[in-house]
């Protein structure tokens, strides 16, 4: 893989750190929506991710093949995800139920207050956060844009932040880069763009507006080609993370000469007589 | 009669969660599984020794696809 870490660093001088576990890769994947369990492997590969989300549903007896081994022979951390609730309580009791099932404290804590949109409850969030981290849980709250509300999830004692680019699935990508980057500037944990991407650029985009991380999953699995599509938000993760780090130039309204005029030649026409008269 | 996912379910009261996990065809330490009897976790260590009431709500659950 590109390992360029920054800087001519070791490998893991670029590490994302989230609640004292080290990170390689700065792209989660959310397994929802592949078409099979194969081509989710397939695409966990392609993506270098080490962390995917899964969500919990009532057992069927009759599926074929498991998500679990699947996760298991991939190798990566599991981060249950508590999708579909709509109410503190709901969202409490299957953080609760994931870990009893994944045996893992963390949780990708979602509150969802509008149908139409997915976008979070902010007021239940908050109150899931606290009620979680009180529990000894590691808590990753899909949250709106919001800089008051992600420096709130924080004081509760959040582990790190994932706000959302634009609604679930939508693949409108960051509308809001400026609030994106004032939350990057508010907390200290890690921030992780979730929602929103449509495709790599985005992911780039993100990354340079100084996210640690991004969560991909429609992007991913839903593209014509899941997999492919995997290896390219994992190129743009990287590629905005170095630029992140390079840091930009400022944008201006004129034009700026790259090349120098000293030395121009002159190259009018005529001799210097010509020109006397 | 106990609901089991949303469904009616063969098993009694008086029955273990256990019981309702080998009635799933799942073993008894079925990982990647999580059980909720009322709209309460039943932690993995109460399978065994958990009996279900009449009318209880048992939801069995386990890891699906999911952003």
């Amino acid at each position: 893989m590109m390992d360029h870490g920054l800087a001519n660093g070791p490998p893991d001088a670029d590490a994302l750190t989230i609640a004292g576990r080290t990170l390689r890769s700065r792209l989660l994947l959310g397994t929802g929506g592949f078409a099979s369990l194969e081509l989710l492997a397939a695409a966990i590969a392609a993506s270098g991710t080490e962390m995917v989300t899964v969500a919990l549903r009532r057992i069927d007896p009759g599926a074929r093949g498991s998500l679990t081994d699947t996760l298991s022979d991939a190798g990566v951390m599991l981060l249950p995800n508590t999708a579909g609730c709509h109410t503190a309580r709901d969202a409490v009791i299957t953080a609760r139920l994931a870990r009893e099932a994944f045996a893992t404290d963390w949780v990708k804590l979602e509150v969802i207050g509008d149908e139409d949109t997915l976008l979070p409850d902010a007021p239940e969030l908050l109150r899931a956060a606290e009620e979680l981290v009180g529990e000894g849980f590691v808590v990753l709250p899909y949250t709106t844009d919001d800089p008051v509300l992600a420096r709130r999830l924080v004081d509760v004692g959040c582990a790190a932040v994932m706000p959302l680019g634009s609604p679930i699935g939508s693949g409108m990508g960051i509308r809001n880069p400026y609030n994106i980057a004032l939350i990057r500037e508010s907390v200290e944990v890690p921030v992780v763009l979730d929602a929103g991407i449509g495709t790599a650029s985005d992911a780039a985009l993100a990354m340079e507006l100084g996210c640690d991380a991004v969560l991909a999953a429609s992007a991913i699995s839903r593209a014509q080609d899941p997999v492919r599509m995997a290896g390219a938000i994992r190129a743009a993760v990287e590629a905005g993370r170095l630029a992140r780090a390079a840091g930009r130039i400022p944008r201006r309204l004129y034009a700026t000469a790259s090349t120098t005029n000293e030395g121009l030649a002159d190259l009018a026409a005529g001799t210097l007589a010509d020109r006397a008269t | 009669m106990i609901r089991l996912n949303g469904k009616d379910c063969e098993l009694q009261a008086g029955a273990s969660v256990a019981a309702v996990l080998a009635g799933l065809q799942l073993p008894a330490d079925a990982r990647g599984v999580a059980v909720a009897v009322d709209g309460e976790v039943v932690p993995r260590a109460q399978w065994e020794t958990f009996l279900l009431a009449e009318e209880a709500r048992v939801e069995v659950l386990t890891a699906m696809q999911g952003g």
